[in-house]
This record gives structure tokens, C-alpha cells and sequence, in this order.
């Protein structure tokens, strides 16, 4: 191993994690139990059926929700556990599904936003450095002073990426960002996400009900039992980067998706009959 | 006000004139008393139009309705923002609030005539509790309805509890308060016509209200007509202000 900038590393550890919400006093078990070690600058997917506790993970990730057994560690830090308090930070910054860019604010707004708050005074080059990921994001320059609202989803999403990497983040927490797109625009914003992460390298959770999506992007995919979210499996993909389309088509690819497929419809049917029930 | 100008909308209007006009030369029931759209036009030329009085009117009902308004906007909305912002601070004041709401402006009249020192006053307070429970009810609803994600992606971009405030709170219930102002701004305008007709000598309502008491009935249509068209230069403003408000609204 080389040396590794510790202030940027990215290294977390998620041991023996378990969230119940309690509400009414209906207790709901939604992570039981749940450890994983995740290496710096590598892409982690987790996939699971609606409901099993992923997005749980990700918000405690994030600093948004509570846990109620465990403790996650970044880099050395504590960063969640029964005694503390949850605190949101831009070392972690999430891209949601419904997408989140503030509609009130310009395009370069939005990407400025944290560099704004968080210190950095120089304006100008700020903004040089938002032009600079535009840029780099496929021309996107001459969108910086549009609303969010004039943008197609797969361009928010993109403004949205850029918006949680130039903030540096030590881990990039990505909740289905390209659920709701068509199979055209998808495939589009992996392979702009596969190239964002060439470029930068940053520890990615990237968490998905799509088993395809995750193989295609992931350095190692975890699969997630239907609630109480447990790891079912956890697969290394051992396929070379840069990937394209191409590998959608390779043997390794195929091989894993054999391995893993039943896996994940055993989950899903899971979590169907157990909707089922609780509407009946 | 969404109305084309084509032939239909040019034939809708005139159809509506001439059927007045019918009605009244051939004394159908109801419109023996009433005066035909001519004669309604002349009385405006002649008497109104012309005279420092009637603008006047128009004045004096136009400042009221800004106070009221006004006022309106600057106590309802932080009142809105608390109450959707701090549960004790709903808690507390919510049940008064939900108490008073349902009682109707105009019932206040008494009241605030034996409250407020001044007639002009208590017309004022009248108006603005028109628009007062309209606005507070829609920021308060704009507070509950802010996507979390926007307040968490705020707070993991480094804001603090007064930035998210004013850079996310504030910004996503103006759509509320815009629509506030709009509900407001019409029901201000009814509100403070029945104030004039009750307790007032001055502005167009009481200008209407005293053509019906002098019997003489085109006065009281060019008090309606008056009204009409205040409230959609009101509404006009209304919404020229709104569009400064969300200029992501409307930039396309």
C-alpha cells in the first residue's frame, strides 16, 4: 500500500449497526445488526428491495437520523453512536432521489453554496472553480446562471454531483439518483458518474434496488435482506476501470449477475408478501 | 384575466350590454328600477369622472386596503414562520389562532369600533384581519411543507441553524406567501367595501352605498363598476409583485 493522505481518505467502518423507529410504540426494526468496512476511494452499492433499511443507512450516514446500537467510524473519528448526537457534515454529502438543488438559486449558486458557508471567501475563485467542474461535467458552462428548474433531470442530477464533490467530501452518499430517469438518460449519467469517479476518487455509497446498475458501477456490491436490514452478500466486482457499455456483455459480468440475481428477486419477494400481509 | 381577445370574447362582452340593455327597455321583472348600461355610462361622464370627489373615493379606499393589507403581510407571515417553525411556540399560540380564524371579518365591526380610538382605525383593522388569517394560515402551511432534504443538504453544506432560516426557510414558503397575498389581497377588497357601507363616510363603497339611499341607481352601478376595477388593478400589482418575489418562477 502507498501512503494515504489521512485528512482525505475516506476510510469508514460501520460496525454492528441497528436502527429501530418507534413509532406509537409499533417498534420497527430496520437495520439489525449491520457491519461493513468500506476502504478508501472505493465504490460501494448496496442493494436491497424497497424498505430494507438502506436508505435507513445512508441518512445515519449522513448525519440526519439517529442510531440505536453501533457505532460508525470515518477515518479514526467517531462519527455516529448511541451518546452522539447526529451532525450533518460537508465531509459527507448526500445526492437524493428526488433530486434537492434549491430551486430558488441559480445553478452556480447551488454549487457555491457550501464553499460560501463553509469559509472560503474569494469569490471569484469560487466560481472559477464551479466554471471548471461545469466544464469538466460536458460543457455545461453556460448553464451557470439558470434556475434548476429550466434543467432536465439528468442535467440537475449532474449539477447536483458537482454540487457534493466540489465540497471535497471525504464520502459521497448517492440515494437512487437516476431512479426516475428513462434507460437512455440513465445510461448517460452512469457513464458521467463513472467518469466523475475516475477523475476524483472518492469513497461512494451509492445505494440502488437496481442489481444491473450497481454491478455496472461498483467495486464491490452488497445485498441487503428485506427489514430487518441485514448484508445478505457481498460481492468484489472484479472488473477493470474505466468500464463502458461494453462490459454489460463480458463474462465476468454475466457471472456475477448469475451469482447474485436470485439473491436479490429472493429479497424483493420478500418484501412483497410481507407488504401483502401488512395491507391485509 | 387569463381571456383571450378574440371575436367570441369581443361577442360575450357586447351580448352582455345589449341583454342588459333589452332587459331594462322592456322592463322585464327587477329591471324597472335599474338603469340601462347608456345611461350608467353618462352619469359616470357627467358626474364622475371629471369631479375631485370620486377619485378621491378611489383614494381613500385604495389607502385602506394598503394598510390593512400591509399590516397583514407584516405580522402574518413571521407569525406564519413560528408557528411552522417551533412546536412549543404552535403549541402555545395555535389553539387562539384556530379559535379566532373562523370568525368572519365583518363580525369584528362592532368590536373594533368600540376598540379603536379612530373610524378609520377600526375600518383598517377590519381589512387587515381579511387578509391576516389568510396569509399566517399559508405561511404556516409553506413551514410544514419544506422538502427536509433541502434543510439537510443545508446543514451538511455547513449552515447553521440562522442560515437555514433565511437561505432555505424563507425562500421556500414565498411561493405560500405569494399565494397568501393573492387570496389576501381580494378578500381585503371585499372586507373593506362592507366596512365603508357599515361605519364610514368616505371611499367607494360608501360612494355605492349612498346611491342606493339617494334612489339614485346608476350611481350605485358606477360604484360597482368602481370597485370591480380596483380589485383587478390590485390583483395586477399583486402579481407583478409576485413575480419579483420568485424570479425562478417565472425565468425561463
Amino acid at each position: 500500500m502507498g501512503k494515504i493522505d489521512e485528512t482525505k481518505s475516506g476510510k469508514i467502518s460501520i460496525r454492528n449497526v441497528t436502527k429501530v423507529y418507534d413509532p406509537d410504540g409499533a417498534n420497527v426494526m430496520a437495520l439489525d445488526d449491520f457491519s461493513l468496512e468500506i476502504d478508501s476511494g472505493d465504490f460501494i452499492a448496496v442493494v436491497g428491495p424497497s424498505g430494507c433499511g438502506k436508505s435507513t443507512l445512508l441518512n445515519i450516514l449522513a448525519g440526519f437520523d439517529t442510531l440505536t446500537e453501533g457505532q460508525i467510524v470515518l477515518d479514526g473519528k467517531n462519527l455516529a453512536s448511541i451518546e452522539t448526537i447526529p451532525k450533518p457534515g460537508n465531509d459527507r454529502v448526500v445526492v437524493f432521489q428526488q433530486g434537492a438543488l434549491f430551486p430558488w438559486k441559480t445553478v452556480m449558486e447551488n454549487i457555491t453554496y457550501g464553499l460560501i458557508k463553509s469559509g472560503s471567501t474569494d469569490l471569484d475563485e469560487i466560481e472559477a472553480r464551479a466554471r471548471e467542474f461545469l466544464k469538466r461535467s460536458g460543457n455545461l458552462e453556460e448553464i451557470a446562471n439558470v434556475y434548476p428548474a429550466q434543467l432536465s433531470s439528468g442535467m440537475q442530477r449532474r449539477v447536483e454531483i458537482i454540487r457534493a464533490i466540489i465540497n471535497d467530501p471525504k464520502l459521497l452518499l448517492l440515494d437512487e439518483p437516476f431512479r426516475a430517469m428513462d434507460t437512455v438518460n440513465k445510461a448517460k449519467m452512469h457513464q458521467h458518474l463513472l467518469k466523475t469517479y475516475q477523475e476524483n476518487k472518492k469513497t461512494i455509497l451509492f445505494i440502488t434496488h437496481d442489481l444491473e446498475e450497481a454491478l455496472f458501477l461498483a467495486d464491490r456490491v452488497i445485498v441487503m435482506t428485506t427489514r430487518p436490514g441485514k448484508m445478505k452478500l457481498d460481492i468484489q466486482v472484479d472488473i477493470p476501470r474505466p468500464r463502458d457499455q461494453t462490459i454489460l456483455a463480458s463474462d465476468a459480468y454475466l457471472e456475477l449477475r448469475k451469482k447474485t440475481v436470485f439473491a436479490v428477486r429472493e429479497e424483493a419477494q420478500k418484501a412483497f408478501e410481507r407488504g401483502e400481509r401488512e395491507m391485509a | 384575466m387569463r381571456i383571450r381577445l378574440n371575436w367570441r370574447a369581443v361577442l360575450s362582452i357586447l351580448s352582455f350590454f345589449v341583454i342588459w340593455n333589452l332587459c331594462v327597455i322592456f322592463k322585464v321583472a327587477g329591471f324597472t328600477e335599474i338603469p340601462g348600461p347608456i345611461e350608467v355610462v353618462v352619469v359616470l361622464f357627467n358626474e364622475f369622472l371629471f369631479t375631485a370627489d370620486y377619485w378621491q373615493s378611489w383614494l381613500i379606499s385604495f389607502e385602506r386596503v394598503l394598510w390593512g393589507f400591509v399590516i397583514a403581510q407584516v405580522l402574518g407571515i413571521p407569525l406564519g414562520l413560528f408557528l411552522g417553525s417551533s412546536t412549543t411556540f404552535r403549541n402555545l399560540v395555535f389553539p387562539v389562532f384556530e379559535m379566532m380564524r373562523p370568525i368572519p371579518p365583518l363580525a369584528w365591526v362592532p368590536l373594533s369600533i368600540l376598540f379603536w380610538p379612530t373610524n378609520e382605525s377600526s375600518i383598517i383593522f377590519i381589512t387587515f384581519i381579511g387578509a391576516f388569517f389568510i396569509i399566517t394560515i399559508n405561511v404556516f402551511e409553506g413551514v410544514q411543507s419544506i422538502k427536509k432534504e433541502h434543510i439537510w443538504l443545508a446543514k451538511s453544506l455547513g449552515a447553521n441553524d440562522f442560515r437555514i432560516f433565511v437561505f432555505v426557510m424563507i425562500p421556500a414558503v414565498i411561493p405560500a406567501i405569494a399565494v397568501g397575498m393573492s387570496l389576501g389581497i381580494a378578500v381585503t377588497w371585499n372586507v373593506v367595501i362592507a366596512a365603508e357601507m357599515i361605519a364610514s363616510d368616505s371611499g367607494l363603497g360608501r360612494l355605492t352605498w349612498e346611491g342606493y339611499v339617494s334612489s339614485t341607481a346608476p350611481v350605485v352601478i358606477v360604484g360597482m363598476i368602481s370597485i370591480g376595477l380596483a380589485g383587478f388593478i390590485s390583483t395586477l400589482l399583486v402579481d407583478l409583485l409576485e413575480r419579483r418575489m420568485m424570479p425562478w418562477k417565472y425565468k425561463r
